[in-house]
Formats: structure tokens, C-alpha cells, sequence
């Protein structure tokens, strides 16, 4: 009777070895597999997935920081960029309205063609300097006598039937072109005892011509300034 | 002794074959357990080979190996030192398994 147990127990405890270390080799080939294959986060616990999660969280913030402060200088460049290509823009309006002043750009624009004919050879240099100071006063802003670009330093010359601007001789008739409200200008040209009026009684004609456009072409070279200079 | 071996290469043929994916709650005890009972498997090799082997300790002590290293890493994560305490047991076993390989090695190389 005592045999046959110990030999039922020995079968019995075979039985159960054999189950045991075939579930070790079960669960060492299931855990094995499940390390390697499936992904490294699978087999973490909590708290070193929270670890985890936090560490790249901050990692996103840095990020977010950092796309933040990016924004901020592209954002700064950019406004740079675009106060200096106003101040350009600004700065070139400023020389193109200088240069039609100084007389160093041609210009286009509304105005009169004043024609002065002299057959008497009458007209001095002084009544042609009221032409061009009439129109002038009259809100001209660019004026050109024959082929010579009028400016503040222009000096008219004249006697016995030529005129002598800033050194050029000019010929009769003379045509000046004004750019300025045209109605003004031929206003303030034949004005009553005006311009006009010593003009005609110097033996000579004056003609106005209102126009839409008139070109001004002729220019000069600014001249360099010798002693002065920019003070401030 | 054979049957064992037998019955290991089997379960890790299945294992491989059947490819199952280990459930969620099972997935920290896994290891621990199959640490656990390697180290008892040792244990019943150094003690086949010293000749002592006894079926029922050996029985007793796989079960209870895996069902207390179970529970260690289960307490410890309840008490939040899971990881820690999974570290210390894997250290443990680790040391014990190195000592029984040790004496294994004396039996079968007598060196």
C-alpha cells in the first residue's frame, strides 16, 4: 500500500515538475517576446511612465519656449525690415521732391509756356527776372527760361535783343515753362500793371499758354558747396 | 530531471509559437515570477546534482518563490516603491541564482 502511493506520489510529482517548468518556459518565451517586440514603453510601470510623460512634457514646453522667442525675433527682424524700407521710401521722395527744387531732375506736371517775343530789343534783364519771380511768387515749382533750368541762383543778363542766363545767351523769343497751377500762373503773369504790362511797353509781347502738361527738361548739376557745411 | 528539461524546451516552444500577449495587470509580475522560479529551478538542479533532490520541496518552493515575489513587487506597488522593491527582488534572487550556478559549476567541471 505504502509503495504504490510513493509511486502514485513520484508519478504525481513528475506531472506536476513537468507543468511547472513548462509554464517557466512558457512565460521566460512570452516575457522575452514581449520585451522585444512590442514597444519599450509597453512593459514600464506608472510611475516611470508619469516620469516619462513629465520629462517630455517639459521638453515640449522648452520647445514651445524656444518656437516662442524665434516668433518674437522673426517678428522684431521683420518690423526692422520694414521701418527701414519705409524710411528709404521716405528718404527717396524727400530727394525727388529736393531735386525737382534744386533743379537737378526734370519734371512733369501742369503748368504755363510763357512766350516773350522782343523785336524791339527792349527788354533788359531785370523785366525778364520779373517774369520768372512773377511765376514764382505765383507758386511755380519748377521753371525752365529757353534751355536753362531756373533755380534761387539762376542771373539773368540782358541788353539790346539777347538774353544771358546763367551764362547761356538765349535769342529771341524767349519760352518759359513753369509747372504750377496754370491759372494762378497766367493770373499772376498778366495781372493789370504786372509783367505783361512792362513787357508790352518795353516794345515787346507776352503770351501765356495754359496747359494740362508741360515737360521740363532741363536740368543742372547742383553745385558742391565750398564753404558751408551742414551744422548740427 | 529529463522530463523537466523536456517540459522547459516544450513551454518555450509554445510560447514562441502561440505568440500570446501578456495582460495588462500581469505585465510587472511577469518578470519577477519568471526570476522566482529560475531561481528555484536552479535550486532543484544544484540539489538533483548534491543528490538531495526532493519532488515536493522542489514543488513547494517554485510556487511559493513566484507567489512571494508576486506579492513583494504587488505590495510595493501599492506602497509606491514598486519599481524599487522589483530591484531589490530581481538583486536577491540574482545573487541566490549566481551562488546555486556556482555550486553547479563545482559539481559538473569539479573546479
Amino acid at each position: 500500500m505504502s509503495e504504490t502511493r510513493k509511486l502514485q506520489w513520484r508519478r504525481w510529482s513528475v506531472a506536476l515538475i513537468a507543468v511547472l517548468t513548462l509554464l517557466l518556459g512558457f512565460a521566460i518565451a512570452v516575457q522575452v517576446r514581449a520585451h522585444s517586440s512590442g514597444d519599450a514603453l509597453s512593459g514600464l510601470r506608472e510611475e516611470d511612465l508619469i516620469g516619462i510623460l513629465d520629462n517630455q512634457n517639459d521638453r515640449a514646453d522648452r520647445l514651445r519656449q524656444q518656437i516662442a522667442d524665434l516668433n518674437d525675433s522673426l517678428n522684431k527682424l521683420r518690423n526692422s525690415g520694414d521701418r527701414s524700407a519705409a524710411a528709404r521710401r521716405q528718404l527717396l521722395q524727400q530727394s525727388r521732391a529736393l531735386a525737382i527744387l534744386l533743379g537737378t531732375l526734370p519734371a512733369v506736371g501742369p503748368g504755363v509756356i510763357v512766350t516773350l517775343t522782343d523785336p524791339a530789343a527792349g527788354l533788359t534783364g531785370e523785366d525778364l527776372l520779373d517774369v520768372v519771380e512773377e511765376l514764382r511768387g505765383a507758386g511755380a515749382e519748377a521753371i525752365q527760361f529757353g534751355t536753362v533750368r531756373v533755380t534761387t541762383s539762376t542771373s539773368f543778363e540782358g541788353n539790346g535783343g539777347t538774353a544771358t542766363v546763367d551764362g547761356t545767351e538765349l535769342p529771341p523769343p524767349y519760352r518759359v515753362v513753369a509747372i504750377g497751377d496754370p491759372k494762378t500762373l497766367d493770373t499772376a503773369v498778366n495781372i493789370p500793371g504786372g509783367v505783361a504790362a512792362t513787357v508790352r511797353a518795353a516794345g515787346g509781347n507776352l503770351n501765356v499758354q495754359e496747359l494740362h502738361k508741360v515737360h521740363v527738361t532741363a536740368t543742372r548739376t547742383l553745385p558742391r558747396p565750398k564753404y558751408a557745411e551742414p551744422s548740427h | 530531471m529529463i522530463v523537466a528539461g523536456i517540459a522547459l524546451l516544450v513551454g518555450i516552444a509554445l510560447g514562441l509559437v502561440l505568440r500570446p500577449t501578456v495582460p495588462g495587470w500581469l505585465e510587472p509580475y511577469l518578470p519577477i515570477a519568471v526570476v522566482a522560479a529560475l531561481d528555484a529551478v536552479f535550486g532543484g538542479l544544484r540539489a538533483w546534482l548534491d543528490g538531495i533532490f526532493d519532488a515536493k520541496v522542489f514543488v513547494v518552493s517554485f510556487v511559493s518563490n513566484v507567489t512571494v515575489a508576486a506579492l513583494i513587487v504587488f505590495l510595493g506597488d501599492k506602497l509606491g516603491v514598486g519599481s524599487q522593491l522589483s530591484t531589490a527582488v530581481v538583486v536577491v534572487l540574482g545573487i541566490r541564482i549566481f551562488g546555486n550556478a556556482a555550486a553547479i559549476r563545482r559539481h559538473v567541471f569539479r573546479a
